[in-house]
């Protein structure tokens, strides 16, 4: 089977660009992907896309072209960007296609998101009394997760902190000005232990990805990535997730756990063999229970290397250099994807002011999302 | 007259009574207790409805410190008259891990471990001028 590579990756800035849809903003993403590897749309065999408040992503043709192509919109919450990079590999590996993309995109209101009970298969009274809140989930978790293992709420600040530290650096991020740790720990608590400067925001912005099989991939670039490994894995009984009117009294390993096993697995290299990671931050408290989930460290030992600096750009597990979620805030449908754009671009050099030293070889990425999955990358130069 | 009070939801606790119980159901075959039992979590052939213990430990919590949105809150507050309010994971030995709004919003009065008491808390005013209540966990004093 024919090894998949990324040959060519575009963003449209991530955060508020007001009179632009999220779909102008997935289709300004792939004309960027396409330029980037010399390829044009009439070119593109498949595409697989995904948008949660912006739109089917097969209407995207209409800005690209009307060319017959196969088109299949995904829709798995936080990880439809991951979703989509599944389906587009496995096309592709499956000797099915030779070139393809995918894509994600997406405009949210402001505000945390408003949940519907129904569409999540819920009664309305959860929502009705005010615990229907992704907000609440992750304060739980966190609250839960820093009690067992011993961690100073700070922890959390210092998170935030790197999160806009590198999203200054990072010219399609959203916020790029430092907040100093001070201003993060005594802003408003939306949910205990969490700070409003500790989550990301809904927002807009695309991504788009091209992927080739490696025999076209060498006639359009001298510098493919690899996808080594892509997975995606749905929660076991007895996880804790969003949204649960109840949880079993034996916790299972989150979904993360077994989505990052396999993509090792696949891929045969491990975590210490990472240059460059991009995990989900939806708000500080999901990085910190992610870098142990991922195998990034063991529980509890994420203050100690957070401190020592091991996770910023400098460090010797450089995590979210373009400044995640936190920084760049959270289009849906493009976020997952935001990550691997984030991997190719240090993998091939490009990534300028926070360029990871040391020529990167090996980056990993990894998405979270309700109602509890989660799909992992792993990409080589 | 005083208001009547109608439950926030048919079937989530035993409504009325001196001494309300949440309302779950248990898996014969793996002995797993789902709530709410309204829920389809579980075909009804294959369990039995239980009604829960009302004293439990805190397993989690956290203070939700904004209104929220509406749809789907129907809470009475606005932006102005909004009151931070308590949610937690109350842990009923031997049964189950419920989630719960909480009496107290003071994360002083809270840790994880603590022993917790179910009550029936007013929630809001019905259009036919109804008090519709919901169930809360309180710690448990002394």
């Amino acid at each position: 089977m024919t090894d998949v590579c990324i040959i060519g990756i575009g963003i449209h800035k991530f955060g508020r660009t007001d009179g632009m849809s999220g779909r102008q903003q997935g289709a300004y993403a792939v004309r960027e992907a396409l330029k980037d590897c010399g390829l044009e749309w009439p070119d593109i065999q498949f595409a697989f896309g995904g948008s949660a408040a912006g739109g089917n992503a097969d209407s995207l043709v209409n800005e690209l072209g009307l060319t017959g192509i196969q088109f299949v919109n995904v829709s798995n919450g936080c990880a439809t960007g991951g979703s989509a990079l599944l389906s587009a590999y496995s096309a592709i590996k499956a000797g099915q296609y030779d070139v393809g993309v995918a894509v994600g995109f997406d405009k949210h209101p402001r505000g945390a998101f408003n949940a519907d009970p129904k569409s999540s298969g819920l009664e309305t009274w959860y929502g009705e009394t005010g615990l229907m809140l992704t907000t609440q989930f992750f304060g739980m978790k966190i609250q839960k997760y820093l009690h067992d293992h011993d961690l100073s709420p700070e922890v959390l600040g210092l998170v935030a902190q790197k999160a806009f530290r590198n999203g200054k650096l990072n010219p399609n991020a959203w916020r790029r000005e430092e907040v100093d740790l001070g201003t993060i720990m005594n802003s408003e608590m939306l949910s205990d232990p969490l700070t409003k400067y500790m989550f990301c925001s809904p927002a807009e912005g695309g991504v788009a990805l091209i992927l080739a099989s490696e025999k076209v991939a060498r006639r359009y670039t001298n510098r493919p990535v690899f996808l080594r490994a892509v997975s995606m894995k749905t929660r076991h009984y007895g996880s804790f997730e969003v949204f649960s009117p109840y949880l079993a009294l034996q916790r299972a390993p989150a979904p993360t756990v077994f989505a990052s096993k396999a993509a090792y697995e696949m891929a045969g290299l491990g975590p210490e063999d990472m240059h460059v990671i991009q995990i989900q931050d939806t708000e500080s408290g999901a990085e910190i229970m992610h870098m142990a989930e991922n195998g990034f460290c063991k529980d509890g030992e994420q203050e100690k290397l957070l401190r020592e600096g091991a996770t910023e750009i400098t460090g010797r597990m450089p995590m979210n250099t373009d400044g995640g979620c936190i920084a760049n805030g959270e289009p849906i449908g493009a976020s997952g994807l935001r990550q691997v754009y984030e991997v190719v671009l240090q993998l091939r050099g490009e990534a300028g002011a926070r360029q990871v030293q040391n020529n990167p070889k090996s980056g990993y990425t990894h998405v979270y999302g309700a109602p509890g999955l989660s799909a992992c990358t792993i990409l080589q130069n | 007259m005083a208001k009547q009070q109608v439950p926030v939801q048919e079937g989530l606790f035993t409504w009325p009574s001196d001494n309300p119980q949440l309302i779950a159901r248990r898996e014969k075959k793996t002995g797993r207790v789902y709530f709410p039992a309204i829920h389809n979590y579980v075909a009804d052939e294959d369990s039995e409805e239980v009604l829960l213990g009302t004293r439990g430990k805190l397993y989690t919590w956290t203070i939700q410190g904004f209104l929220p949105k509406n749809p789907p809150y129907k809470g009475p507050e606005t932006v102005e008259t909004f009151k931070p309010y308590g949610v937690g994971y109350i842990e009923l030995p031997g049964e189950v891990i419920v989630e719960s709004r909480l009496t107290t919003a003071d994360p002083k009065e809270l840790k994880i471990g603590m022993e917790m008491e179910m009550t029936i808390i007013p929630f809001r005013e019905d259009e036919k001028g109804n008090e519709v209540v919901t169930f809360a966990f309180a710690p448990v004093k002394g």
